[in-house]
């Protein structure tokens, strides 16, 4: 509902936006899938031979990329789901009616601000480091032999560092959801005798669904894209154990050289990429249509 | 939340929910501690939390080491500067996305959310080159740029969520009292949304600061941020706990303040309206 | 001046044909209500004028000028809206004198203008204040305020005064017929709300799906309605309307009389009813009564007439004010 004049002045507005990030994602592609093509290593021969597809099946052929396809699937599915369940749980707890929940919110919220690099330096080294660390002495005193963590669970590592920056965005957004709750329907159900357990089934679970989809949507956009966590504590190891895909297409680019392979692994990322999206952006769209 | 609570049921929720909360902060709180120690203190077993001797050995160790303040300087310079380039593109777009709607709107905005999907590895290598190319590697314009476009699809969603919010009514009314375009924007529209401005400007400094992945491989010596200076004490050799907890602490010092500060704020942003 | 002609007036939406096409004179200095149930077309009329609308057809003349094609604030006309649409980070002062400033007028007239407008609408000492810390009305009258300084050839209100309570809007109804006496400028005034269009109009339109049912005087709509549409919107409570073998008597398929044209008797008349719900508003009673035949009837008393649930009554139609219409709903004038 608005004039033509309006119209074409709205277009006029949008259109930096759209062509910048058209420009964004189209050279950047072109020029991938071009290079994907190519016999291309920053070693070898300069001259830059078409090769069709053969990038591309050694990619997918090599076992690597399908251990990477599955660690970044666990890696992307655990920690959404400690985030959400976690983050629930934890937004319930802060919105009880508890003393000083300004300071208690404070607390939670704070790994969510810091840096992917601090995060995995911080836990690698002063918590999971198998003789000083703090786990370690914690498994002492219980008597348990201490873990070697990036030796032994480098997954279950890993997962424990993205985790514990994600939960508390989790926290952050659905305790927002949980404080925007109508009173009255609280008074409403009590009025019709919902006993507690079916007020949080039948009203808050519901009314969490939505921030919850968002959330869903966030971390997926970042947490395929983890990159700083293993870069800084594993190296994608031991053998192949934490390799996902983003650092697997970063390893053939810059320890192996092989640009072309990386290419094709990058693009292979980004098909995948986008057929999450596809669905993801679906779900939130329909979200927030109402 | 004006129910009866009896005392000793808070008392009990108040504890539960800080032991909780406490576990969360711990691994920031015990890096703090950490940064004061000496290095024997540091690794010392039984580990020491608070009666040790407490020193800034670390911080001053650090700076003759590092040079904090450049990193500092940069980080601040590639946030500020990818944050404004957002809003002088994005402010513009989510007007025209959230006053005059046509039927592709909710398409456009949904495929800019997936450019962000895009995985930053995939085109690693050509922006690379690119950078080379215009001679843009590690310098501010060649970061600020990257930062600004891989963000550029989040701010136009949370400014696109609070435009939503104002009534249409009053930008006609600014239309009828003759208001053109841009002064519409400038006069009405930008002062009525600060809080969404401010908001998404938050935002859009905290993932700027923490951003890893690009500021690691576009960037060297000259345009480095904090990123980059923290991940120069990834290398395993020896155990310099007390110096990277410090060195860590400065890094995120900053951020995690305007984050404490600015969390109402924040939020309401990141919901995409999910949450009023 | 202030004369708008709207000629062969077309709107579309997509497929949706929201006003097929308005034809109206409307007369300088005149205040003119368009009045229609929602989704009339009434309020996208008033845009249409306004210029915050494209037409899909016809042509918008102010002052014998085509403005058809000129943007909102070319067409020096102002709009008081619905909600108001104050800015809420100016204060009433700048929120008067926006309009003016965006026209590049000096600061000192501003003030000047400004300072003259919240004089006549009691606003001078709140001119500081932001539109937050003011009441309903008072938001009102600096909306009506912003219009002014403008010194438009005409005033378009989008139902103003919906957002006030019941006191308030017979006030400000008051407040904006004094101003319309003492300015003299053109207005038009859009509610679904006919007691506003009855007491406020030199002229009220009546539109329905986007058509001009009828135009005229109040009282000439009131006593002599085109059809059973105008008939039922205009005049409160709604007309009675009979249909079948109780109109035919009186010589057309059906018949409206209005509540206050319908005299009651306890002992004999020509429509015996029965009393099913009494509304006693001091001045006068509102009887609800079934007929027989004839469904639900309402007939309007003076004073209060000690009827009670259950009563038998006789009404009997004032012949000289009824209202005859054809099968297709048209009135018959004899």
């Amino acid at each position: 509902m608005a004039t033509k004049q309006t119209q074409s002045a709205a277009r006029l507005l949008a259109a930096p936006s759209i062509g910048l990030l058209l420009i964004w994602m189209i050279v950047p592609l072109g020029l991938t899938i071009y290079d994907s093509t190519l016999n291309y290593t920053l070693q070898g021969n300069p001259v830059h031979k078409f090769i069709g597809w053969t990038n591309y099946y050694y990619f997918v052929t090599d076992p690597a990329f399908l251990t990477s396809i599955w660690n970044t699937l666990v890696l992307v599915g655990s920690v959404l789901v400690i985030s959400i369940v976690g983050g629930t749980g934890m937004a319930l707890l802060l919105d009880q009616p508890i003393f000083g929940q300004g300071a208690a919110r404070v607390m939670a919220i704070s790994p969510f601000f810091i840096m992917a690099t601090v995060a995995a330096l911080v836990w690698k080294n002063l918590f999971m480091q198998p003789v000083f660390g703090l786990f370690a002495w914690i498994a002492h005193l219980f008597g348990a032999p201490p873990i070697d963590w990036f030796t032994n669970d480098p997954m279950i590592a890993v997962i424990i560092i993205v985790a514990w920056q994600w939960l508390p965005f989790a926290t952050l957004i659905l305790l927002t959801a949980l404080q925007s709750l109508d009173l009255e329907q609280k008074d409403a159900a009590q009025m019709d005798g919902a006993p507690p357990l079916s007020y949080f089934w039948y009203l808050v679970l519901p009314h969490l669904a939505r921030p919850a989809t968002v959330v869903i949507l966030i971390e997926t956009i970042f947490l395929l894209g983890i990159f700083a966590e293993i870069f800084v504590t594993t190296g994608g190891g031991p053998g192949q154990a934490t390799t996902n895909l983003t650092f697997l297409v970063f390893r053939s680019a810059l320890r192996d050289f092989d640009v072309g392979g990386a290419a094709a692994g990058g693009i292979i990322a980004v098909v995948l990429a986008n057929i999450v999206s596809i669905f993801l952006t679906r779900l939130v769209g329909k979200n927030l249509e109402g | 939340m004006a129910r009866k609570a009896t005392t000793s049921r808070r008392l009990v929720m108040t504890f539960v929910a800080y032991t909780f909360a406490l576990i969360l902060f711990f691994p920031i709180l015990w890096m703090v501690i950490t940064s004061f120690k000496s290095e024997a203190d540091a690794i010392a077993l039984p580990p020491k939390f608070l009666f040790f001797h407490w020193t800034l050995a670390n911080y001053i160790d650090v700076q003759a080491r590092n040079n904090y303040w450049r990193f500092a300087f940069n980080s601040v310079a590639l946030s500020f500067g990818s944050t404004v380039l957002g809003l002088i593109v994005g402010i513009p777009a989510a007007y025209a996305f959230a006053f005059a709607p046509t039927k592709n709107t909710k398409q456009i905005l949904l495929w800019m959310l997936s450019t962000k999907m895009m995985p930053a590895v995939g085109v690693l290598v050509p922006i690379y080159l690119l950078l080379l190319q215009f001679h843009l590697l590690d310098t501010f314009t060649g970061l600020i740029l990257i930062l600004f476009l891989s963000n550029l699809p989040i701010m136009i969603w949370m400014l696109y969520t609070y435009f939503k919010e104002i009534p249409h009514e009053i930008l006609e009314a600014s239309r009828m009292d003759g208001a053109s375009r841009w002064k519409e924007i400038v006069y009405v529209l930008s002062p009525m949304a600060v809080p969404g401005i401010a908001s998404t400007v938050l935002l859009n400094i905290i993932l700027s600061w923490n951003e890893t992945f690009w500021s690691l491989n576009v960037t060297n010596i000259h345009a480095a941020p904090l990123t980059a200076f923290i991940a120069s004490y990834s290398s395993p050799e020896g155990l310099f706990w007390a110096k990277l907890s410090a060195a860590s602490t400065l890094a995120v010092a900053p951020i995690v303040l305007l984050g404490w500060f600015s969390q109402r704020q924040l939020v309401r942003g990141l919901t995409f309206g999910a949450v009023k | 001046m202030g004369k708008i002609s709207l000629q062969g007036v077309r709107k579309t939406f997509a497929d949706v044909v929201v006003i097929p096409g308005v034809d109206l004179e409307i007369p300088a200095g005149s205040f003119v209500v368009f009045v229609g149930p929602s989704g009339c077309g009434k309020s996208t009329l008033l845009r249409l004028i306004a210029g915050l609308e494209d037409l899909s057809g016809g042509h918008v003349l102010i002052d014998d000028k085509d403005v058809s094609d000129f943007a909102p604030a070319q067409r020096g006309l102002s709009m008081v809206f619905q909600s108001y649409a104050l800015y809420p980070h100016m204060s009433v002062a700048s929120n008067i004198g926006f309009g003016l400033k965006m026209a590049g007028v000096p600061k000192p007239e501003i003030e000047k203008k400004v300072a003259y407008a919240a004089n006549l609408l009691n606003l001078t000492e709140y001119l500081a204040r932001r539109p937050g810390q003011l009441s309903g009305g008072q938001r009102q009258r600096v909306a009506i305020g912003r219009a002014i300084v403008r010194e438009p050839k005409a005033f378009l209100f989008d139902e103003p005064l919906s957002n006030l309570d019941a006191a308030l809007r017979v006030q400000m109804r008051l407040e904006i017929t004094r101003l319309h006496q003492s300015l003299k400028t053109t207005m038009i005034y859009v509610t679904h709300d006919q007691v506003e269009a009855m007491t406020m109009a030199d002229m009220i339109v009546v539109l329905n799906r986007g058509n001009i049912e009828q135009a005229g005087a109040p009282m000439e709509l009131y006593e002599t309605p085109k059809n059973l549409f105008v008939a039922k919107f205009i005049g409160s409570p709604t007309m009675n309307i009979i249909e079948g073998e109780r109109a035919q008597k009186y010589g057309a398929p059906t018949i409206g009389i209005r509540p206050e044209h319908i005299r009651i008797s306890r002992e004999a008349g020509d429509w015996p009813v029965r009393v099913s719900i009494v509304e006693r508003l001091g001045s006068d009673t509102f009887l609800y009564v079934e007929a027989e035949g004839m469904g639900q009837l309402t007939v309007r008393a003076e004073g209060d007439l000690g009827a009670k649930p259950g009563d038998q009554l006789f009404l009997s139609p004032d012949a000289g004010r009824l209202h005859r219409f054809n099968s297709e709903g048209k009135a018959i004038r004899s």
